[in-house]
């Protein structure tokens, strides 16, 4: 067998200009992406990339390799069609906070449950970018917009806990600009079954800064956590505060040395439900925000499971006949 | 239909008939689809043309023993041929009251009426909406108008199967057989059909043979109680039909959709994706198709419509043959996910078994309101195949022409049937496998050449299948650039893009067989109709041919696009009656595309059309009785001029004068 070529990140790029705002956090997103794809030796023949409307969801357009810019907020479903009938191909989805949390709010929910082998990138910039500002179901309350002048009044929800409540198998967060979304993209890419990862993107036209927070180099330090599994949650530039559970099973800040020692903090496990689903309700301001891999178990994919139905049938019944598929039922012989 | 009584001694006289209707009526709980159907199978299997219409009410468990619970199963059977289930009948079986006053009005004059008398009591007629102190078994006219036959059939099944070991209510459970067993006598049918697949299916199985043996006594104490009891006058037979010699089965449309879709992806050499939401009256096919994993089927059953229609889609992108199916409701979610699926171009079929709308409508009964849905129901200029099925076993070509359509021109075609062709069921000539065309489908391969939007004499793009070095390329939503497939919203490209998708459903026309009518190819009138009101369109219009009127008829397959020849055919009569269940959506579609003065015959009941119904709108159009009206409706199956007007405010809706 011949070699395959070596592919390098900018052989995963297509040949359409990109389309989005100079200085959007997606530029960053689909840089990060195409390394990753070159680094674990993906191959463009094989990697489909479906997405559903949205800026983000553009995402497709400007890859070298398949993609299906579909309709909004049904990529999950999509996606789901394409593993099911062909199991071999690498499918990334690619959604935004609107797309894939509100039109297709649905159809997150229930690939994430079937656990379909693919990976869910959704770009959360808590805003609809492409219609022009409207706040989103992840924008914070009270937000402003063109459609809610005078705030909005509803509550934002959490993906990552509407993720673990849909009986994900694997739960991550990370930022745009920041050095972990390779590792945490490669170990998306690794996991077999929904591997669902939200990323925090700016879009530096209708939401600057609504992460400045997490992306300021100067301050983030003090407001994320980077988890590591088997690793207590520390964080702080200087390393030295730290999350603890109260008696009362409350998560808390602590100051190391001061309240607690390194052993009384909690220790971060990537399997346990229960942990990912408290670290998800983290929130800035009143806690630092978990950075990483939340939650990653191993379960069996829909796609498996269908396809070894067919198998087994094929084994109990014979592979069918369509011969003796015309001559089933009630039958009758006219003479 | 009586041709001739022989007496013999000591044995009850027996009535040579034509044909016969017969109704099951009872409580949804009474098992009355499961003796319905077994009486079909059993008149299938001793050669008798069949024809059924299932009717069961949109609730599992409406009120027991009310009007809204009552469930029906309606049989033609003949030694003639026949096309439809039949107009009035001529035995109906009322296992209570509620079903007796739902169905009673149906049954023809002399006709046969055999009541489960245990179930008259007080509470029941009160149950089923009848006045205090009225029983319509003792009324009188009610015993002149049928033959009226009182048996205590709860009673006489408990009685049976006193020693069965069964609980009351497994044995109560059983009445439904003992119902069908003095049927079986009364038209003088064999058991063993029915002994067998009781025994196949209770006794092997679900391994409970005590039941399967309550259920065989209780057939066989209903069929000795007929024979033995001085109950019924005469036994009725009906010979065999003069049917092509051959195998047949019983089908019902929806087994049909099933069995094609397995055939054409076979033909093509690729496999059924399935993708579905449970609704009523296409869930059947679902089911059929999730029992035939071991053809290489995967059937999911998705989070909804759109859901389904895209997974349905995503399977197609990979190159297996993408199916989705559903009923109106269903239909109208999946709208912009076929837009999506013009715009790329992809193969997909969408079966649509029709039911009564709008909105959830009347989800158990037929109509054939949803043409002008699937021809016009999505945004943008949005041309997709439109195929429609005529009887349950032509479900079963019409699902492989669907499909052969669809992979080979990469479009969604949407295949029409209803709830009466997807329930209904009828002998069907098994085919011979070996005669199927194959499926030529074809994959690009070649990077040189390959353009994602080029097209072929046809105007067909390549299906280029992820997975295949070389041809990576990016489809979607946005308009697409001619040959390129790049997003491009360039004005002239745009006008080129809608004109050339609809192009490409256009040319389809010039692949689809001409048609012809039959009866005789020019006259006074023409009744074109479309899917499953073949039968009775059929029947009418044989009716009308043999007592001389100049009448032909002609049914459409095919839609979207339309037959070239379908223009030259109208103009060579002087008038066309389109009969339709809906207020006449195939009539608009032949008066804007053909400016052809059509009239209407339209029924909205949740039933199929009866035979006398469109007869009667025959002879109104050669008489020319129509006069300015665009259509007629029938009422209580008659169709009068003079019966037209609703008064709105009035309680019924008709005028009181
Ligand atoms: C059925 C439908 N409804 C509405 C729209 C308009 N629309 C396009 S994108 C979008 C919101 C996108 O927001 P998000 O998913 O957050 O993506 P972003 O642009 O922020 O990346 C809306 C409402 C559409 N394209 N289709
Ligand atoms: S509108 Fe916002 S999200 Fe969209 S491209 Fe511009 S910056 Fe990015
Ligand atoms: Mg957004």
């Amino acid at each position: 067998m011949t070699q395959l070529p070596i592919l390098t990140a900018k052989d995963f790029a297509s040949d359409q200009d990109i389309r989005w705002c100079p200085g959007c956090g997606d530029y960053a997103i689909l840089n990060q992406v195409k390394k990753v794809l070159a680094k674990i030796g993906a191959r463009r023949e094989n990697t489909v990339f479906v997405a559903g409307i949205g800026c983000s969801s553009r995402f497709p357009y400007y890859m070298s390799s398949y993609g299906l810019h579909s309709i909004h907020g049904r990529a999950p479903a999509f996606a789901t069609g394409v593993k099911i009938a062909n199991p071999d191909l690498d499918v990334w989805v690619i959604t935004g906070d609107g797309d894939g949390l509100s039109i297709g709010g649905n159809h997150l929910m229930h690939i994430l449950r079937r656990n379909v082998n693919v990976n869910i990138l959704l770009f959360n910039n808590r805003i609809y970018g492409l219609t022009k500002g409207q706040y989103s179901p992840t924008s914070e309350t009270g937000k402003k917009s063109p459609s809610t002048p005078m705030g909005s009044i509803d509550l934002p929800l959490t993906p990552l806990s509407i993720a673990l409540a849909a009986e994900a198998s694997f739960v991550a967060r990370c930022i745009d600009v920041d050095k972990n979304l390779g590792e945490v993209l490669e170990r998306a890419a690794a996991h077999r079954g929904s591997s669902f990862v939200e990323i925090y993107q700016d879009c530096n036209v209708f939401n600057h800064f609504a992460f400045k927070h997490a992306s300021d180099k100067d301050t983030k330090e003090d407001n994320i956590i980077r988890l590591k599994n088997g690793k207590p949650l520390i964080y702080g530039k200087d390393r030295d505060k730290g999350i603890r559970l109260s008696g009362d099973y409350k998560l808390e800040k602590v100051v190391i040395g001061k309240d607690c020692q390194e052993d009384d903090l909690i220790f971060h496990d990537e399997s346990d439900e229960k942990l990912a689903f408290m670290l998800s309700r983290m929130s800035y301001p009143e806690f630092p925000e978990p950075m990483g891999v939340y939650y990653d178990v191993k379960d069996d994919c829909y796609e498996d499971l269908l396809t070894q139905q067919v198998a087994d049938a094929i084994e109990q019944r014979g592979e069918g006949s369509i011969e003796k598929l015309l001559n089933s039922g009630d039958t009758f012989e006219v003479k | 239909m009586g041709t001739g009584t022989k007496q013999e001694a000591g044995v009850k006289p027996t009535s040579e008939i034509k044909s016969a209707v017969v109704r099951f009526a009872g409580d949804s709980g009474d098992g009355m689809q499961l003796a319905g159907a077994q009486f079909t199978s059993t008149s299938a299997v001793i050669g008798n043309d069949i024809a059924t219409l299932p009717d069961y009410p949109a609730e599992i468990r409406a009120p027991v023993g009310t009007v809204a619970g009552v469930s029906g199963f309606q049989i033609n059977f003949s030694s003639e041929s026949i096309y439809t289930p039949g107009d009035k009948v001529n035995a109906l079986i009322a296992m209570n009251p509620a079903a007796f006053k739902a169905h009673i009005d149906d049954v023809d004059v002399g006709g046969i009426v055999l009541v489960n008398e245990s179930e008259f009591g007080k509470m029941n007629l009160k149950k089923a909406g009848y006045p205090e102190g009225y029983n319509p078994l003792d009324d009188e006219e009610m015993n002149q108008r049928f033959q009226l036959f009182k048996v205590p059939i709860s009673r006489l099944n408990t009685e049976a199967l006193a020693e069965s070991g069964l609980g009351n209510k497994d044995v109560n459970r059983c009445k439904n057989m003992y119902a069908l067993g003095m049927v079986y006598w009364l038209y003088d049918r064999p058991l063993d059909t029915t002994i067998n697949q009781i025994d196949s299916y209770f006794g092997k199985k679900k391994k409970m043979p005590e039941v399967a043996a309550a259920n065989i006594a209780a057939l066989k104490s209903g069929f000795y109680f007929g024979e033995t009891a001085e109950l019924f006058p005469v036994q009725y037979h009906v010979a065999k039909a003069a049917i092509k010699p051959g195998k047949y089965r019983k089908i019902t449309g929806n087994e049909a959709v099933a069995m094609g879709l397995v055939t054409a992806a076979k033909l093509a050499g690729k496999d059924v994706c399935y993708c579905s939401y449970p609704i009523t009256p296409a869930s059947n096919v679902l089911h059929a198709l999730a029992g035939m994993r071991n053809f290489g089927v995967k059937t999911f059953q998705a989070e909804d419509e759109i859901a389904a229609v895209c997974a349905a889609i995503g399977a197609s992108y990979t190159g297996q043959l993408g199916v989705t199916g559903t009923s109106g409701p269903g239909l109208a979610l999946k709208s912009e996910a076929i837009g999506l699926a013009v715009m790329t171009e992809m193969p997909l079929v969408v079966v649509n078994v029709q039911r009564g709308g709008p909105a959830t409508g009347l989800p158990t009964k037929t109509e054939q309101s949803d043409l002008l849905q699937a021809m016009y129901g999505r945004n943008g200029e949005c041309p997709v195949v439109i195929i429609a099925a005529q009887s349950p076993g032509d479900c079963f070509d019409s699902a492989i022409e669907a499909s052969r359509i669809a992979m080979q021109h990469r479009v969604p075609v949407i295949l029409m049937t209803d709830g009466y062709l997807g329930n209904g069921s009828e002998p069907w000539p098994i085919p011979d496998h070996t005669k199927f065309e194959k499926i030529k489908v074809e994959h690009a391969t070649d990077p040189e050449t390959y353009q994602p939007y080029a097209r072929d004499e046809n105007l067909v793009r390549p299906w280029a299948l992820p997975g295949t070095p070389g041809l990576e390329h990016r489809i979607g939503g946005l308009e697409k650039q001619h040959i390129t497939g790049n997003v491009n919203y360039e004005p002239d490209n745009h006008q080129l893009m809608v004109e050339v998708r609809q192009k490409k459903i256009d040319r389809l026309a010039k692949l689809i067989p001409e048609i012809e009518p039959y009866g005789d190819p020019e006259g006074e009138l023409l009744v074109l109709g479309w899917g499953g009101t073949y039968g009775s369109i059929y029947t009418a219009v044989g009716n009308a041919r043999k007592e001389g009127k100049k009448v032909s008829g002609l049914h459409l397959r095919h839609i979207n696009p339309m037959p070239t020849n379908l223009g030259e055919v109208l103009k060579r009569f002087k008038r066309v009656l389109i009969p339709e269940l809906n207020l006449g959506q195939l009539r608009m579609l032949i008066r804007g595309k053909y400016l052809a003065d059509a009239r209407g015959l339209n029924k909205v009941q949740g039933r199929p059309f009866l035979v006398e119904e469109i007869e009667q709108a025959i002879d109104l159009m050669l008489q020319g009785k129509y006069g300015d009206r665009e259509y007629l409706r029938p009422h209580n199956g008659l169709v009068r001029v003079e019966d037209q007007d609703y008064d709105f405010t009035s309680i019924d809706g008709r005028s009181q004068s």
